[in-house]
């Protein structure tokens, strides 16, 4: 099995809970390390100390969201003066420390512990959108694992499916516990649990009732061996592509341009939009849309509503709602602010609808011929398309939902390679966007956006006293939990939030009167640190694809969704039958419990 | 002399097994930060062999209750744990009842907690009803322990001795419980640098027959042969007679496996894994035991916990100080060149 993408990522847990102070005295510490000199900052653990000098620590349940566990042991190390071997995530280096990562006993006892957990993971190679990036593959190769050394012993585990979206295969697990982790400590859903002891430990649903999946995703995104993990429509586009009566649409997400990148090499926060677009045409799709334009239908008409509110003063403080497992947990936990959420559909969803009437009727195609696949940095996505109040005619918006993993597993299992593919543009119409769709990726952008388009309607309609110029609302960017600022509209100074990842809801939720409008995005960082991202995404991988999407903003031609000649002309033409108008923008949402 | 400095000046150690001096206990929940403190009693007393506690909370508890006073003023706790082995409780529930002091919550250590349930930080986690399996340290109760405050934890005998040195009758002793075959089998406070041999004979408990013994516990107990005798008694203080005839090697080998790997909480790698496999390896007709050996290796060396790293204990100690020096002919059918593999460690 070729490993294509080199050394698995450097992923170190964000460190022991420890008072650290005994080391802030020092600049620098001084340590060996296999013998050689060597030196690293105060606090920092042996893992990462190791990395700071050219040496790759081995290890599978750390990861920087989170505080050290230490539970897989492989990142074992000999510390002299130590009777048994350390976990290097988790130990801070002090001055003097002598440390060994090579020695016959290091490498005897983490390779047992790596095959001892390669017996818990029933191998599904060969469809696993994974095994380009599995580290138990890279490992077993480095290390000369004996894969086959034990007997499988959970092929009878069972595989918890979360609607369409998320899936939890307890055949591949290895017991590591991020995906609980990343439910509970990230994200506060508490959705799963460790049940039983020993052997019989198994990561499930809590029994608890009430307790429902958001679809957010997180789990699969911080899983190191794909047992969490999206549930695959690569198999369904695949068919699709094969089938010449359909006419394959692809689009792609604000966000995953600045992400897919990374699972080729590139540098986080590279823009490959053309890439992608090529690459999507080799694969087979006949036309290529940027979802941004989607966005920009988003922003204008959410900005009218969000001004109709206003000035009615109705169901205040309104709510984002283009972040679909945030739409998921407002049904699941808090219905109550159903009326409070904007009705506008989500970007991909608008785009979508456009597709099958607007740009069918232009190009003269059958809409029931076309296929339209989002790529997207989201599981909750999958399920959101599949809502049948959303359907146009009896056709979905979109048909099939790819995660940006997904993506590159088909550009990887079809030999194209992003660093080398050419570049090429959207297809007309529905291809261009503004500087505020694009920031749709990242957390505060939807509102920056709305902002933006809201202000100048008013200007537009003459109804502001002064029109302001303001392009760029710094204060709802950047990836704090939650963000707040009054900002002027109108003449009226508006209240606004953002909610940077699900986790931090509750500080909103009970001071909603101190608001007028928010953002919701269930995700930390927004959809650059989505469910369907690639893996790693950590603090630091976040804020280098916030800052490439705050970029293609900066340097876009129009910022303002309403400026976007095209994406006014499809809805003009939607206007004319106020029915499909509806039917294309606005959807219901229920409680679901 | 105020009770710390009595402490320091005794060095009485703490009576859980790990023999840690309780005055740098005390002195680290002092120095700690915060201005909740708790108590915590480790009442669990989940190694098998073990019994001292409740021979303490049956004869002396009025001397528990004193010490667990004590402590509790010295540090102005408001709120104590006793966390008990609930078959303890059960037999002393009424005497129990009568003389609980209003700061103190009785907690019945829950049934599936197990051997792991009796480690200090999981007892933690049950009194804080998350998953029973132990914490990663630092940070140390002490300083982040229940709830994370800092929290003193003890055992039932650590406060029993606390209050005989409170007044002033605290005489170097401690606790042995007698097990195995032997006539006098039970409780026994004695000198605590009194050897095996000593306890042995005193409690006329010396077998007239070859045997072995495990001290410290019937799981993580170290084994030791009829020469080895003159030694103290480490862990919670037990001693275990063997006959040397009557345990066949195999079954005290799976004996201890399958107790560790019922146990395992499942946290690590290893000790999840491996105790699992070593089950398998022992229940097939030859088992692997260079294979056996590999795991027992990674158990010592990459456990998380005590628990892991105790397995290899009494197996590795039983073949080196029993089975290496007995008779072949006792037991022909033992692979003992084999066998060896399993001692083999860095």
């Amino acid at each position: 099995m070729p490993y294509l993408s080199g050394e698995p990522p450097f992923l170190n847990s964000s460190g022991p809970d420890q008072n650290i102070k005994k080391f802030m005295a020092k600049k620098e510490i001084h340590f060996k390390l296999n013998g050689q000199a060597a030196a690293c900052a105060p606090g920092d653990t042996i893992m990462q100390a190791a990395k700071k000098n050219g040496l790759s620590i081995p290890g599978l349940c750390g990861h920087p969201d989170f505080p050290a566990k230490t539970n897989c042991r492989v990142c074992v190390v000999e510390i002299k003066g130590r009777p048994k071997l350390e976990p290097s995530c988790a130990i801070l280096v002090e001055e003097g420390m002598e440390i060994t990562t090579d020695s016959a006993r290091v490498r005897q006892e983490r390779n047992l512990n790596l095959e001892l957990i390669f017996a818990e993971h029933i191998e599904k190679c060969p469809t696993c959108v994974w095994r380009f990036e599995c580290p138990l593959l890279f490992y077993a190769e480095k290390y000369k694992i004996k894969i086959n050394r034990f007997s499988d012993r959970k092929g009878q585990r069972q595989k918890y499916s979360f609607a369409n979206a998320v899936e939890l295969d307890g055949s591949q697990c290895i017991d590591c516990r991020n995906c609980v982790d990343a439910c509970s400590l990230l994200q506060k859903i508490d959705y799963l649990e460790v049940s039983g002891k020993g052997v019989n430990q198994e990561i499930k649903p809590v029994a608890r009732s009430g307790a429902y999946c958001i679809l957010c995703g997180q789990c699969a995104l911080h899983c190191p061996v794909s047992a969490a993990q999206e549930q695959s429509e690569w198999p369904l586009v695949e068919r699709d592509l094969a089938d010449p009566d359909k006419i394959m649409v692809a689009q792609i997400a604000p966000s995953v341009r600045v992400t897919v990148g990374e699972d080729f090499d590139l540098p986080y926060g590279r823009n490959v939009a053309e890439k992608i677009i090529s690459g999507l045409r080799r694969l087979g799709f006949k036309y290529v849309f940027d979802v941004n334009f989607g966005a920009d239908i988003t922003t204008i008409v959410e900005a009218e509503e969000l001004l109709d509110r206003l000035a009615a003063k109705k169901n205040l403080p309104m709510f984002t709602s283009c972040c679909p497992g945030w739409v998921n947990y407002v049904e699941f936990y808090e219905p109550r602010l159903i009326p409070n959420l904007t009705t506008v559909r989500s970007p991909h969803i608008h785009s979508g609808g456009i597709i099958k009437t607007y740009w069918a009727r232009r190009m003269n195609i059958k809409p029931e011929n076309i296929v339209v696949v989002s790529v997207m940095p989201c599981t909750a996505k999958k399920y959101e398309a599949k809502r049948p109040e959303l359907r146009i005619k009896d056709l979905a918006p979109v048909d099939h939902v790819l995660t940006a993993r997904e993506l590159s597993f088909l550009f990887k299992k079809n030999d194209l390679d992003l660093k080398t593919l050419p570049k090429d543009q959207p297809d007309a119409l529905l291809g261009d966007y503004s500087g505020g769709a694009a920031l749709f990726g990242g957390s505060g952008g939807v509102m920056e956006s709305a902002l933006r388009a809201a202000a100048f309607s008013l200007c537009q309609k003459g109804q502001a006293k002064i029109c302001r110029t303001r392009i760029d609302f710094e204060e709802v960017r950047g990836l704090s939990g939650v963000k707040s600022a009054t900002v002027e509209l109108g003449g009226h100074r508006l209240r606004v939030g953002v909610v940077n990842g699900i986790g931090n809801i509750r500080a909103v939720l009970d001071h909603l009167a101190d608001f007028d409008y928010l953002e919701v995005m269930a995700c930390p960082g927004g959809c650059i640190g989505g469910g369907g991202q690639p893996i790693p995404t950590t603090p630091e991988i976040r804020r280098k694809r916030i800052e490439a999407i705050l970029k293609i903003d900066q340097g876009a031609k129009i910022r303002r969704s309403n400026e976007n000649q095209n994406a006014i002309l499809a809805l003009d033409w939607l206007k004319e039958n106020k029915n499909l108008y509806n039917q294309i923008i606005f959807t219901k949402l229920v409680s679901r419990i | 002399m105020d009770l710390l400095a009595k402490l320091k000046k005794t060095n009485l150690t703490g009576r859980g097994g790990a023999g840690f001096p309780v005055w740098r206990k005390w002195e680290a929940v002092k120095e700690a930060p915060g201005k909740t403190k708790y108590l915590v009693i480790n009442g669990s007393e989940g190694e098998p062999g073990i019994k001292k506690d409740f021979h303490i909370l049956k004869n002396f508890l009025e001397d528990f209750f004193y010490g667990l006073d004590l402590a509790v003023n010295f540090f102005s706790i408001k709120r104590a744990f006793f966390y008990l082995n609930p078959s303890y409780y059960a037999l002393l529930e009424k005497d129990l009842r009568r003389r609980q002091p209003a700061y103190l919550e009785i907690v019945k250590k829950p049934k599936d907690a197990g051997y792991i349930g009796g480690e200090e930080t999981a007892v933690l986690n049950a009194l804080e009803n998350k998953k029973i399996e132990p914490r990663l340290r630092p940070p140390f109760p002490t300083v982040s322990g229940l709830f994370a405050c800092p929290t003193l934890v003890h055992n039932i005998e650590t406060l029993y001795q606390i209050a005989l040195l409170a007044k002033d009758e605290y005489r170097q002793e401690k606790f042995y419980t007698i097990n195995g075959d032997c006539l006098w089998t039970g409780v026994y406070s004695k000198p605590e640098n009194w050897t095996i041999k000593q306890v042995l004979i005193e409690t006329d408990n010396y077998p007239d027959f070859p045997f072995f013994v495990q001290v410290g516990g019937d799981a993580s107990g170290l084994v030791l042969n009829m020469d080895q005798l003159k030694q103290a008694v480490g862990g919670a203080g037990s001693i275990t007679v063997y006959s040397q005839s009557k345990h066949a090697p195999l079954d005290l080998i799976r004996g201890w496996i399958d107790f560790f790997a019922r146990q395992s909480c499942g946290q690590c790698t290893p000790c999840r894994e491996g105790t699992y496999r070593l089950q398998k390896i022992f229940s097939e007709r030859t088992p692997d035991w260079a294979l056996a050996g590999e795991i027992l290796s990674a158990l010592a060396d990459t456990s998380f916990c005590a628990l892991g790293r105790s397995v290899p204990i009494p197996i590795r100690s039983y073949i080196n100080n029993v089975l290496k020096r007995s008779d072949a002919s006792l037991w022909p059918d033992f692979p003992m060149a084999a066998a060896q593999d399993l001692c083999a460690c860095f």
